[in-house]
């Protein structure tokens, strides 16, 4: 008993701080599928290229001396952002605008095509093995209370946290208040109309891939800062798992990005604890397809009636 | 020359974009040294990829106009009566070409073989009743270990676990298949996805009844009609197959032998999907591709009709396991990754949909082509992530169309046709 | 007598909209009856309600009294209620005679087995279904288009295929949602004996949705009108033709 609380206090704010990361990545994935409709089954690895983009500005400024830390972690994160929004926005150009009004399954096609692609171009470029990542933000803050309570909290797990917390603020407020972010809520409302009514939906729709490429590669930077490694695949497990949590929050919903990631972390950290690590993914998976069967819409999505 | 000018500026954007591409991952290369990773300019692949990009940009609206011109091959129809000779004399090639060829060849070849089973497998899936099946590796490990297991713990056969191969992926498929086939499209890809992971996860942690990550090995290969293929006889009174018929041991000879029963196998395949889809099965399939809800209005139970499909893409996909397996000797799951289920989906979809000489000549491609370029195997993934790309974009339709066999009615309304 | 449709209460809301609110109806055998009103006023949803593909809010409809409120469209069509639909929903790209020969699903051979080895009692299953999608072709005038894809045929025949579609199902009720929507007048004069004879030939009752006066007066034995989802008339043609309620609702008096 006297060891339970902490324990548990550890496991969710390990949980917290890997749902923040699902979160991140989750807003791209249902941006997208509320404004086009399709599973843009690549932006799990557009998260790891920006894991990759942050590593190579960290080796490329060095750890030693002249830099603070927070400089170099804010100039990995700005670095980062524009080359994975270039990215985000060559994937979009060149693998799903042609194919705007295709039937759905040569989309995903397309879309699976370029997952493996983006895997297979930075394996070649970088190599396929892990790589490691120095450790910027070693050390923790250490909570005793008595002899038997410590939670150990890594700061560079804090720094997701927290990194994720202001993100997804701004990212409501830009949405609510601004221009593009009401013409994006327009068009994912009724594509038609609002092309009718003037807005650009193309633009629109680029800048909602740019910026969910955005949030993931922050996402991809603090995560590799946090485990200190990363190699060409973790793209694949992270973005099926990210959609997962798209779709328990309700896809198409921000909010229910957000929900769901944090949900979905902390499921699966306690799985992990309290069942078995090696299970953890099927957790993930099972997850999904318990959520697609009984409530497909998701916790904050609202049913939907066939229309005959 | 004006519209060399208009492309400029679109051809500087591109290359330019190209650069903030290729340098963080090919430009600055990162190395280990030691403890310290560095980073070692290549900015030679920087520099050719804008270039070619921008040169690209500029041809490409005159590259627009000439192949607009040009127009892939369809299959060239072929008469009738001339049919038959045509598949025979193809058959006739199919078996005897081995005995003349080397080993690796064949080898190649009957691996060539296992995808074609496993493209026509999915083929009915995806082609026929129109589901995104991206799970499909998941049946197929169910019938590689099926197989295993059934020889370790009961000592049967190839042939004697054939069928329980199948009929065993088969049950996954009507189990997996019965909650997720209502889900439209998009997601019915997800959960296929998610449940060959689990399956796939679930064959490295089981350890005690699946070995675990290092899988079954010492599995069989087929014998002949009971008798083994091997040097020496497998129990102490048996026989071998070349002790039994006076014949010389030539490893050769369980090559070829394994090839002709993957054609063997491939060819069942073609004949059991070309019956399906001239049934009434086979219509409703099409009928639900075209029209969930008018299917409905006429009583069709979609699930039903769906679950079908799914079910005999799972049993076929059993077979080729099974094969795999034996012709392996060993599985692990190591086989049976998504990518595979992404390779075997390509087949089907580069192929052309529901078109059965497409995924048979795409399967063959898909299989020989790595093969032949072997000092590009590296760049094997990724230019099959982009042909997959460009195909989508540029013929989704796949290489060779399904043309549609339609049921036909003679024209003269006293004859009363038969169903073709 | 009893009636072969009967609907009672029946309600449907959508969020805050209510689509159709308390509609009665009861059909009797072999009858033609009609559902008359502008346009919102909740006539096809009465129809996605009875034929299954809408689950209603509130409301009983059963079907030779065997309740079928609530159950999948597809239940609802096998047990012989069906319908064609506003935009006519044929299988494009098969040809005329497979969408009547895909329609006799149920009734032909299941078997797997049968169907690969072509045993006798597959290849007579086929002839019997191929048998009655020569039939109806022949009955709509379809014939010289039996090779024909459904989706090139002229809009007029692909109505008749799709009422082909649904009769060779050998409904009890046959739901017609707008079947004179975009025909020319001698096309309509067709349909309206066509409906006739549906009715006299095969015995179904049939509901249908319609705009033109004319057809419905002409063909309808009884006509329901509604109105923002509520009925406000039913009666006979004559009946209802002469009700101001009707007469206000079309000529938008407020």
């Amino acid at each position: 008993m006297s060891d339970l609380l902490p324990q548990l206090i550890q496991q969710l704010f390990n949980g917290l701080s890997l749902g923040a990361i699902y979160a991140l990545i989750a807003i791209g994935y249902t941006m997208v599928y509320g404004i086009i409709g399709m599973i843009n089954f690549a932006h799990g690895d557009i998260y790891m290229i920006g894991a990759y983009v942050g590593l190579v500005t960290l080796s490329a400024v060095g750890t030693q001396g002249s830099l603070p830390i927070w400089a170099v972690i804010g100039l990995m994160l700005v670095v980062a952002v524009i080359i994975t929004g270039v990215y985000g926005l060559a994937v979009e150009q060149v693998a799903y605008k042609p194919l705007r009004n295709s039937p759905r399954l040569v989309a995903l096609i397309s879309a699976i095509g370029m997952s493996i692609f983006l895997q297979n171009w930075v394996a070649l470029g970088q190599g396929a093995r892990d790589m490691a990542v120095p450790s910027l933000l070693p050390g923790a803050i250490n909570f005793h209370m008595g002899d038997n309570f410590e939670v150990f909290i890594p700061y560079a797990r804090m720094l997701i946290i927290v990194v994720a917390v202001v993100l997804m603020v701004l990212l409501t407020l830009y949405i609510k208040h601004s221009r593009m972010g009401r013409a994006s809520r327009a068009c994912a409302q009724d594509m038609h109309m609002a092309s009718m009514l003037g807005i650009n939906t193309n633009r629109v729709i680029s800048f909602t891939f740019v910026l969910g490429a955005i949030l993931a590669a922050v996402g991809g930077v603090l995560i590799a800062l946090a485990v200190g490694k990363l190699n060409p695949f973790i793209g694949f497990i992270a973005g099926i798992k990210a959609f997962t949590a798209a779709v328990l929050g309700g896809i198409g919903s921000i909010p229910g990005a957000m929900l769901g990631g944090v949900i979905l972390g902390v499921a699966e950290t306690f799985a992990a604890a309290y069942i078995s690590s090696e299970y953890k993914d099927i957790v993930a998976f099972g997850l999904l397809v318990l959520i697609l069967l009984f409530r497909p819409t998701g916790l904050l999505g609202k049913p939907e009636v066939e229309k005959v | 020359m004006h519209r060399l000018r208009l492309q400029l500026g679109p051809a500087l954007l591109a290359a330019l974009v190209t650069a903030l591409v290729v340098t963080p991952i090919f430009g600055l290369h990162l190395e280990r040294a030691g403890m310290r990773t560095t980073l070692v300019p290549q900015w030679d692949y920087v520099l050719w990829a804008c270039a070619i990009v921008f040169v690209w940009q500029l041809v490409r609206p005159a590259v627009r106009g000439v192949t607009r011109t040009w127009s892939l091959p369809s299959l060239p129809t072929v008469p009738e009566r001339h049919r038959n000779g045509l598949i025979l004399a193809m058959l006739l090639f199919a078996v005897s070409w081995p005995f003349f060829a080397g080993r690796n060849a064949v080898d190649i070849a009957t691996l060539a073989m296992i995808y074609v089973m496993l493209g026509l497998g999915l083929n009915i899936v995806v082609g026929f009743a129109g589901l995104l099946d991206l799970g499909f590796v998941g049946f197929y490990a169910v019938g590689a270990y099926t197989y295993a297991l059934l020889y370790h713990w009961a000592g049967w056969s190839f042939w004697e676990a054939l069928p329980l191969s199948g009929a065993m992926s088969a049950l996954f498929g009507f189990a997996l298949g019965f909650p997720v086939l209502r889900l439209r499209g998009d997601y019915l890809a997800i959960v296929t996805l998610g449940f060959g992971e689990i399956i796939r996860l679930l064959l490295v942690n089981l350890t005690d009844w699946t070995g675990g990550p290092d899988g079954i090995s010492s599995i069989p290969k087929p014998t002949v009609m009971g008798l083994p293929m091997t040097r020496s006889p497998l129990t102490e009174d048996g026989t071998t197959f070349h002790q039994f018929f006076g014949l010389e041991f030539n490893s050769m000879h369980m090559v070829i032998f394994l090839y002709l029963m993957a054609l063997l196998l491939a060819v069942v395949t073609l004949l059991i999907s070309n019956r399906l889809i001239r049934m009434p099965i086979g219509r409703a399939w099409e009928a639900l591709r075209e029209d969930e809800i008018a299917c409905r209005s006429l009583g069709l139970n979609p699930m039903k009709i769906k679950l079908s499909a799914f079910t005999l893409g799972a049993m076929f996909a059993g077979f080729g396991g099974a094969f795999f397996a034996a012709r392996q000797g060993i599985v692990n799951p190591e086989s049976f990754t998504f990518i595979e289920s992404a390779l075997i989906l390509a087949i089907v979809v580069l192929g052309g949909m529901g078109s059965q000489i497409g995924v048979i000549v795409a399967a063959i491609l898909l299989t020989v082509l790595p093969e032949l370029a072997r000092e590009f195997s590296e760049y094997r993934m990724l230019i099959f992530g982009l042909v997959m790309i460009l195909m989508m974009v540029w013929r989704p339709q796949g290489l060779l169309p399904m043309k549609r066999h339609h049921v036909q009615v003679p024209q003269a309304p006293s004859a009363k046709g038969d169903a073709a | 007598m009893s009636h072969i449709l009967e609907v009672k209460d029946l309600s449907m809301r959508f969020g805050g909209l209510l689509a159709v609110d308390g509609v009665q109806l009861a059909l009797k055998p072999k009858e033609i009856f009609a559902i008359i009103g502008p346009n919102g006023a909740g006539k096809t949803t009465v129809f996605n309600c009875i034929s299954g593909f809408y689950k209603p809010t509130t409301g009983q409809i059963a079907l030779e009294s065997q309740s079928i409120a609530g159950l999948g469209s597809h239940s609802v069509a096998q047990r012989g209620v069906v319908r064609t639909f506003q935009n006519v929903r044929l299988f494009k790209r098969m040809t005329a005679l497979e969408n009547l020969l895909v329609a006799q699903h149920r009734r032909t051979s299941a078997s797997v087995l049968g169907g690969l080895f072509n045993t006798k009692s597959y290849r007579q299953s086929e002839r019997d279904a191929m048998d009655r999608a020569l039939h109806w072709l022949d009955f709509m005038g379809l014939r010289e288009f039996a090779n024909r894809e459904a989706g090139n045929l002229a809009y007029g025949h692909q109505r008749r295929l799709e009422i082909a579609r649904c009769m060779i199902t050998e409904p009890k009720v046959l739901m017609l949602d707008e079947p004179a929507a975009g025909l020319n007048p001698q096309e309509k004069k067709d349909l309206q004996g066509l409906i006739d004879r549906l009715r006299n030939e095969y015995g179904v009752a049939v509901l249908l949705i319609e705009h033109d006066m004319g057809l419905v007066m002409g063909v309808s034995e009884r006509i329901m009108v509604m109105e923002h989802g509520k009925p406000i008339a039913e009666g006979t043609p004559e009946e209802v033709r002469n009700n101001e309620r009707v007469i206000k609702a079309y000529l938008g008096e407020a």
